[in-house]
C-alpha cells in the first residue's frame, strides 16, 4: 500500500478537532441506527441478524435437548412404556435431525455473522440483506420441521433418512416431506451463509491485513464456507431425487425398476461427513481465539494451524464410506476408506498441539471460557480416540449401530462443538452484551455438564460392546444393560440441568450489574475493539492493521481507532459503508454501499417458505402464488438493494486515500458471491451426474440398449439454442463495456428467444424419446437431469429480462454494468450444465451404453 | 504438617488468603476426580468382568467376534494412554508450567504430537486393518449356505436342506460349530441389518441385493441377534436366537427341521388355524396351510423364542401374541385375532404347542 505521510499527518491534524470527531459520529450513528418498535425487526445489520440467528439456534437446541431427555427417559428402565414406540422414533429422528441442521450448523453461521465483521474490522458483512434473508428462512423451516411433532406428524425415518423406508408412503407419511423440503429450505439458507462468509473473509478484511494476518477465526470461516459448498449441494441434489419419487413416483430409490437405495446413502454421507467437520472447526476456530488470550501470547504454529483446518477439510471429503462400512461394498474400498479415516487424525492432532504449545508457551490465566476449553479437550480426545477405532472396517462391523456409536459421536459433537460454543459464549457475551456472566454459575454449569455428560454418556461405550443397537424404543431386560442405561438417563439430566445455568446465566437480567470493563480479557484481536455499551456503527474507523494481534502490537491503537485516525471514519452522506480490499495484500479497491434495513427479505423468506410448505402438503395452487410472490420479493429486493448507481465516482476514505463507490466484474464483491453461488450449484449438479454414472455401475445394461440415443435431434437443439443464448448473452456484456448501448438491448432479445425456445426443446426432448420417467430409473435420471438443466435457463431467463428492464431505466449502462456481468457469469455456468448434460445423456449411451 | 504450615502462612501474610484458597480448591477438585476415576475406572472393570450377555460381543463364540474382542482391548489400552498423555500435557502446560518456552521445543511438540505418532500409530493400525480383513470372511464353498432375509419385523431363514432342497425356517439360526457358513442376507422391504454380536460383525440387509456374510462359530451355546439398522415402528422388536451346536447334532437336527410337521393332522387347533385363515399367511408343512407372507411355522414349537426373539414358546405366550399382537409389536402385519372366543385361541395356542 502506498503511504503517504502527507496526507496522513494531514488527517490526523483534522481529527484533533473533538468537535469534528462528534459531528462524524452522530452522522455514523443515524446511518447505523438500528430501527425501533416492531420496524426492529427490519434490521438487517450483522449485529443484530446475528444475535437473533444465535438466540434461535440455541432455542432450538434446547427443544431437541428436550426430546433426547424424553428418549433418555423411556430407556431409563427395561421394557419401559413412557412413550410409544412411534413417538420414540419421532423424538430421536427429530433429537438428530435438530441438532445437526438447526443448531449445529446454523450456530456456526450465527456466530461467525456475529463476529466475523467485528474480527475483520469492517461495519457489517458484504451483503447484509442475504444474511436476514438466511435468518428468516432458517427461522421458518426450522419452526416448521419441530412443530410437526405437536401434531404427531413428524419424520420417523431417522436423521439419515434411508429409504425404501422414507419412500414407502404408507409407512413415512407427510414427516418425510417436511423432512425433506423443510431442510431443503435450511440448506438453501445455509449456502447463503456461506457465500456471505466467504465473501466477507476474502474481500473486507481491513487495509493491511494481508492474507496471512488474518486471524485465525477467519481462516476456519474460509474452510468452513467451502465446505458448505460443495458438501451441502450432494445433500440438495439427494433431497431432489428423493422428492421426485415421493410425489411423482419417479423410481431412483427403487430396486423393482432400477432404482438403488444405496445411492441415497452415498449422497447423504458425502453430505454427511463433511458435516461432522463443518461442525467441529469452526468450534475449533473459537478455540483458536481464545487460547491466545488466556495465554496472553500469540498462537504458536499459525501457518501450521490453517494448513491442517485446511487439510481437514480436503480429507473430511473422503471419508463418507465409513458410514457404510456394513453395507456389503468391496473390502478393497473398505481398506482405502478405513486409512483416509484415520489420516484425519493427523491434521486434528496438529491443531490440537498447536494450541497446547501456545499454552505452554504462555501464563495461563484460568477461568471460565478455558475451563470448558480444557473439557472440551478430555471429551473431545476420547471422542477422537473411539473413532479411530470405529474407522477400523472390521471393528465398525461390530460397532456400527451400536450404543458404542452413539457415545463417540456424543463425545465427538459435545467435546469437539458444544463446549468450545459454550467457551466461546463466556469469552464473547462481555464483547457483545456489554456485562459479564457470572463465573461462579459458569464454574458450576460446567461441573455438572461435564460430570453430567461423563456420567450419561461414557456407559454407552459398554453397553454398545454389549450388544444394545441404536434407535431402540425399548430393550430387554437381564442383558447387564440396566446399569449403564440408568447412569445414562441420570447423567443426561444432571447434564441438561448444569446447561440450564448458562441459559439462565445468559438470560437473567443484568440491569444493576456494572459493565464490562473494554477489552475485558486483554485480548489482542480486532473484535476487542468495541465500545462498551457497543455502538451500531461496528467500527469507529477502519483500522490499519500491521499483525496479527494489533491490540497487542500497533502503538495507540486502540486510542487512533477511537480518535477516527483510521480509515472511513465519517459517513458524509449518512450512508452505510465499509471497505472492500484486494483478496491477497488487502488494498483498499472499493468504499461498498451496504444496504439498510426492509422488510423485504422477510417477505422473501415468507414466500420461498411457502413454496416449501405449500408443497409438503399439495398445496400446488398455493405454493405456485406463494413462489410467484417470492419471486416479486426478490426482484424487489434487488432491484432497490442491490447495484446502486452512485451520485459520485469516488470517495475520500481517509489518510489521503480515496476508493471507488461502484466496482463490477471480478474485482466486486457481487461478481465473487455469484461464482461462489454457482460452484455450489455446480456441486449440486454434478451430484446428479454422479447418480447417473453412479446406475451405470451398478447396472449391466445402462443405459438400456438404444435409450435416448434415438431421438437426439430435440436435445440437440435445445442445447444449441442454449449455448446460442449464453454467446449473446456474453456478448452482450462485451458491448456493453465496450459502450456500444445500442446493441446490447437487441442482444439480450435474441438471447432471451434463444433461451426460451432452447429451454423448450430441451423439455419436449425426453418426451419425444419416449422416455416415461415413472418406468425405470434411466428415463427419470435423465428427466431430472433434462429439468435441472431447464430451470436454470428459465432462471437464466429471469435474470435477461432483469437486465433488459435495469437498462430500460437506466440502472444499468455502460459505467455502471454489475447486473450484467453476474448475469454473464451466470450463463457461463449453465452452459456447462447444458454441455455436460448432453453429453451425458445424448453422447454418453454411444461410448457407455449396455445391450 | 502442610496444611498447618499453609494456615500459618495465611494468618502471617493474609493477602495471600485468596490465592492459597483458590490453590487448594483446584488440589481438592483433582484429588476429587482423581478419586472418583479410579472408582468408576475400578466398577466399570468389575461389572465388565461380569457382564456376558447373550447378545454381547464380548461374549465370543465365533473367530471374528475373537478378534475383535481382543483388538478392543488392545484399542482401549492404547487409548486411555494416549489420552492421558494428551490430558497430561493439557494440564501441565495450563496449570505447572512457568516462564518462556523455546519456539524450537514448540515445534518439535506439534510435530512429534500432531504428525510423528499419529501417523506412526495410524499407519500401524490400517496396516493391521487390512492384514486382518484379508483373513476374514473368506467364504468356503462347501460349506452350508444359509438364505436370511429380513422382514418388517422378523426374519425369513432358508437353509440349503441335506438333499438340495432348501429347509424353511424363521427367527431362529442354527449353526454348526467349527464350520465356516455363509449367509445369503436379503430384503423384500426395508434395509436390514443381520447381526450375531458373539459370532461376527454385522451386514447390512438391502433391498435389490444380496449381501453375502462367512460366519465362522467356534462355541456352542444359545445366542441372540438382532436387527442393526433402524428399519421403521418395531426395529426394538426385531431379533432372533442362536444356537450353535456340535456338526453331528447339527446335521441331525437338520434333518428333523426338513420333515413336515410333527402334530397330528387329526388336531382341533389345526382345523380352527386353518378355518380362521391363518394358513394364507403362514406355511406349516404336512398341511393345507402354505402361506409365504408370514413365518413357517412347522416346527416352531421348537424354536427357543416368539415373535422374533421377543417371547417365550409357551401356551400363554402364543396366546398372548395371537390376541394381542400389535400391543406386543407396534405396527405388526399380522392382524389381532383378539375376536376369537377364548376356547378357540387356547386350542389353536395348544397345537402350535405342540408343533416340535
Amino acid at each position: 500500500m502506498k503511504v503517504d505521510q502527507e496526507a496522513i499527518a494531514r488527517h490526523n491534524r483534522q481529527q484533533d478537532d473533538p468537535a469534528l470527531r462528534k459531528a462524524q459520529e452522530e452522522r455514523l450513528m443515524k446511518a447505523w441506527e438500528t430501527p425501533t418498535g416492531w420496524r426492529y425487526w427490519s434490521a438487517v445489520n450483522n449485529s443484530e441478524v446475528g444475535l437473533w440467528y444465535t438466540a434461535t439456534a440455541f432455542a432450538f437446541m434446547l427443544f431437541a435437548g428436550v426430546l433426547a431427555l424424553i428418549v433418555r427417559a423411556q430407556l431409563a428402565v427395561p421394557e419401559n412404556d413412557l412413550v410409544s414406540a412411534e413417538f420414540f422414533n419421532q423424538a430421536f429422528t427429530l433429537h438428530g435431525t435438530a441438532m445437526m441442521f438447526l443448531f449445529a450448523v446454523p450456530i456456526f453461521e450465527a456466530v461467525a455473522i456475529l463476529l466475523l465483521p467485528q474480527m475483520l474490522g469492517a461495519r457489517d458483512l458484504p451483503f447484509p440483506r442475504l444474511s436476514a434473508f438466511g435468518y428468516w428462512s432458517f427461522l421458518i423451516g426450522g419452526v416448521f420441521v419441530l412443530g410437526s411433532i405437536f401434531f404427531n406428524a413428524a419424520p420417523q425415518g431417522g436423521w439419515f433418512m434411508y429409504p425404501p423406508l422414507t419412500t414407502d408412503t404408507r409407512q413415512s407419511g407427510i414427516g418425510a416431506d417436511i423432512w425433506l423440503l423443510g431442510l431443503s429450505f435450511i440448506e438453501v439458507a445455509a449456502i447463503a451463509a456461506a457465500v456471505e462468509l466467504i465473501v466477507g473473509v476474502l474481500k473486507c478484511r481491513p487495509p493491511g491485513m494481508r492474507i496471512n494476518l488474518t486471524p485465525l477465526y477467519g481462516w476456519y470461516v474460509l474452510v468452513v464456507g467451502v465446505m458448505i459448498l460443495f458438501a451441502f449441494p450432494p445433500l440438495i441434489a439427494g433431497d431432489i431425487l428423493f422428492e421426485f419419487e415421493r410425489m411423482l413416483d419417479w423410481p431412483f430409490f427403487d430396486p423393482a425398476r432400477g432404482g438403488d437405495p444405496l445411492l441415497w446413502q452415498h449422497l447423504f454421507w458425502i453430505f454427511g461427513h463433511p458435516e461432522v467437520y463443518i461442525i467441529f472447526l469452526p468450534a475449533i476456530a473459537l478455540v483458536a481465539m481464545i487460547v491466545p488470550t488466556f495465554a496472553q501470547r500469540p498462537i504458536f504454529g499459525y501457518s501450521w494451524i490453517v494448513l491442517a483446518a485446511i487439510g481437514t477439510g480436503f480429507i473430511s471429503f473422503g471419508l463418507w464410506v465409513h458410514h457404510m462400512f456394513t453395507t456389503g461394498l468391496p473390502q478393497i474400498s473398505l481398506g482405502f476408506f478405513s486409512a483416509a479415516s484415520e489420516a484425519v487424525a493427523i491434521p486434528t492432532g496438529v491443531q490440537i498441539f498447536a494450541f497446547l504449545a501456545a499454552l505452554l508457551a504462555g501464563r495461563v490465566v484460568y477461568s471460565v471460557p478455558m475451563l470448558f476449553v480444557t473439557g472440551a479437550l478430555a471429551i473431545f480426545v476420547i471422542g477422537g480416540l473411539t473413532g479411530v477405532m470405529v474407522a477400523i472396517a472390521p471393528f465398525d462391523w461390530q460397532a456400527h449401530d451400536t450404543y458404542f456409536v452413539v457415545a463417540h459421536l456424543h463425545y465427538v459433537l459435545i467435546g469437539g462443538m458444544l463446549f468450545p460454543v459454550v467457551a466461546g459464549l463466556y469469552y464473547f457475551y462481555p464483547m457483545v452484551a456489554g456485562k459479564m456472566l457470572s463465573p461462579r454459575l459458569g464454574r458450576t454449569a460446567f461441573w455438572m455438564m461435564f460430570v453430567g455428560f461423563n456420567v450419561g454418556f461414557f456407559p454407552m461405550h459398554f453397553v454398545g460392546m454389549w450388544g444394545m443397537p441404536r434407535r431402540v424404543f425399548t430393550y430387554p431386560a437381564g442383558f447387564g444393560w440396566e446399569l449403564p442405561n440408568m447412569l445414562s438417563t441420570i447423567g443426561a439430566f444432571v447434564f441438561a440441568t448444569g446447561f440450564l445455568f448458562v441459559v439462565w446465566d445468559t438470560l437473567r437480567p443484568k440491569g444493576r450489574q456494572p459493565y464490562a470493563p473494554r477489552n475485558v480479557w486483554n485480548a489482542g484481536t480486532l473484535e476487542w475493539l468495541a465500545e462498551v455499551p457497543d455502538k451500531p456503527w461496528g467500527v469507529r474507523s477502519i483500522p490499519f492493521v500491521q499483525s496479527r494481534y494489533p491490540l497487542w502490537d500497533q502503538k495507540n491503537f486502540m486510542r487512533d481507532y477511537d480518535e477516527g485516525r483510521f480509515f472511513l471514519p465519517d459517513a458524509h452522506e449518512v450512508r452505510r459503508e465499509t471497505l472492500v480490499t484486494s483478496i491477497i495484500d488487502a488494498e483498499p479497491i472499493q468504499c461498498l454501499r451496504v444496504p439498510g434495513p426492509t422488510f423485504k427479505t422477510f417477505w422473501a423468506a415468507m414466500f420461498t417458505g411457502g413454496v416449501f410448505v405449500f408443497s409438503t402438503f399439495h398445496m400446488w395452487t398455493a405454493a405456485v402464488v406463494s413462489g410467484v410472490l417470492a419471486l416479486c420479493a426478490i426482484l424487489a429486493w434487488l432491484w432497490t438493494g442491490t447495484a446502486l448507481v452512485p451520485e459520485k465516482e469516488e470517495k475520500d476514505i481517509g489518510l489521503g486515500m480515496t476508493a471507488p463507490l461502484y466496482m463490477s466484474g471480478p474485482r466486486s464483491v457481487g461478481w465473487w458471491a455469484m461464482f461462489i453461488t454457482m460452484l455450489g450449484d455446480m456441486s449440486a449438479f454434478f451430484s446428479l451426474i454422479f447418480g447417473y454414472f453412479f446406475y451405470w455401475t451398478v447396472h449391466p445394461d445402462f443405459p438400456p440398449a438404444g435409450a435416448g440415443a434415438d431421438a437426439p435431434g430435440w436435445f440437440l437443439l435445445g442445447a444449441g439454442l442454449l449455448l446460442a443464448s449464453w454467446l449473446a448473452t456474453t456478448t452482450a456484456r462485451r458491448v456493453l463495456s465496450a459502450g456500444n448501448e445500442a446493441a446490447f438491448p437487441m442482444l439480450i432479445v435474441a438471447a432471451i428467444l434463444a433461451a426460451a425456445g432452447g429451454t423448450a426443446a430441451l423439455i419436449h426432448a425426453p418426451a419425444a424419446a419416449g422416455l416415461d420417467p415413472t418406468a425405470d430409473v434411466y428415463p427419470a435420471t435423465v428427466w431430472v437431469l433434462v429439468i435441472w438443466t431447464a430451470v436454470h435457463a428459465g432462471a437464466g431467463i429471469v435474470m435477461q429480462l432483469y437486465c433488459l428492464a435495469r437498462f430500460a431505466a437506466r440502472r444499468l449502462t455502460a459505467t455502471y454494468d454489475i447486473d450484467i456481468w453476474n448475469v454473464a457469469l451466470f450463463w457461463h455456468f449453465v452452459a456447462v450444465t447444458v454441455a455436460v448434460t448432453t453429453a451425458t445423456v445424448v453422447g454418453f449411451p454411444h461410448v457407455g451404453g449396455g445391450g | 504438617m502442610v496444611g498447618t504450615r499453609v494456615e500459618r502462612l495465611v494468618r502471617e501474610k493474609p493477602w495471600l488468603q485468596e490465592g492459597t484458597g483458590e490453590l487448594r480448591r483446584r488440589g481438592r477438585f483433582r484429588s476429587a476426580t482423581g478419586t472418583a476415576f479410579a472408582v468408576a475406572t475400578l466398577a466399570v472393570a468389575a461389572s465388565l468382568a461380569g457382564c456376558q450377555g447373550p447378545q454381547s460381543t464380548l461374549h465370543v463364540a465365533g473367530r471374528e467376534a475373537g478378534e475383535m474382542a481382543s483388538l478392543l482391548w488392545l484399542l482401549v489400552w492404547a487409548a486411555g494412554v494416549i489420552w492421558i498423555l494428551v490430558l497430561g500435557t493439557a494440564v501441565y502446560a495450563t496449570g505447572i508450567s512457568r516462564g518462556p518456552v523455546d519456539d524450537r521445543v514448540a515445534n518439535v511438540m506439534i510435530l512429534a504430537g500432531g504428525v510423528f505418532l499419529p501417523t506412526l500409530v495410524l499407519g500401524g493400525l490400517v496396516t493391521w486393518t487390512v492384514w486382518t480383513m484379508s483373513g476374514l470372511r473368506v467364504p468356503d464353498e462347501q460349506g452350508l449356505r444359509v438364505a436370511v432375509s429380513g422382514e418388517q419385523w422378523w426374519w425369513r431363514v432358508a437353509y440349503e436342506g441335506p438333499d438340495g432342497n432348501p429347509v424353511a425356517s424363521a427367527n431362529e439360526i442354527r449353526l454348526p460349530a467349527g464350520e465356516t457358513v455363509t449367509l445369503e442376507l436379503s430384503s423384500p422391504d426395508v434395509i436390514h441389518s443381520f447381526w450375531i454380536p458373539s459370532i461376527a460383525g454385522k451386514m447390512d440387509m438391502i433391498p435389490g441385493r444380496v449381501n453375502e456374510l462367512v460366519l465362522e462359530p467356534t462355541k456352542p451355546g444359545i445366542y441372540r441377534g438382532v436387527c442393526a439398522e433402524y428399519c421403521g415402528t418395531s426395529h426394538a422388536l426385531m431379533a432372533f436366537s442362536v444356537v450353535v451346536m456340535e456338526p453331528d447334532a447339527f446335521a441331525a437336527w437338520l434333518a428333523e427341521e426338513a420333515r413336515p410337521a410333527s402334530a397330528s393332522s387329526a388336531h382341533e387347533g389345526l382345523a380352527l388355524f386353518l378355518e380362521n385363515g391363518c394358513g394364507a399367511c403362514h406355511a406349516i408343512r404336512g398341511t393345507e396351510a402354505d402361506g409365504r407372507v408370514g413365518p413357517d411355522l412347522t416346527h416352531v414349537a421348537s424354536r427357543k423364542s416368539l415373535g422374533a426373539g421377543i417371547l417365550p414358546v409357551t401356551q400363554a405366550a402364543l396366546e398372548e401374541w395371537i390376541t394381542h399382537t400389535r400391543e406386543v409389536k407396534p405396527d405388526a402385519r399380522m392382524p389381532p385375532y383378539d375376536m376369537l372366543p377364548e376356547a378357540e385361541i387356547a386350542t389353536i395356542a395348544g397345537y402350535l404347542a405342540s408343533l416340535k
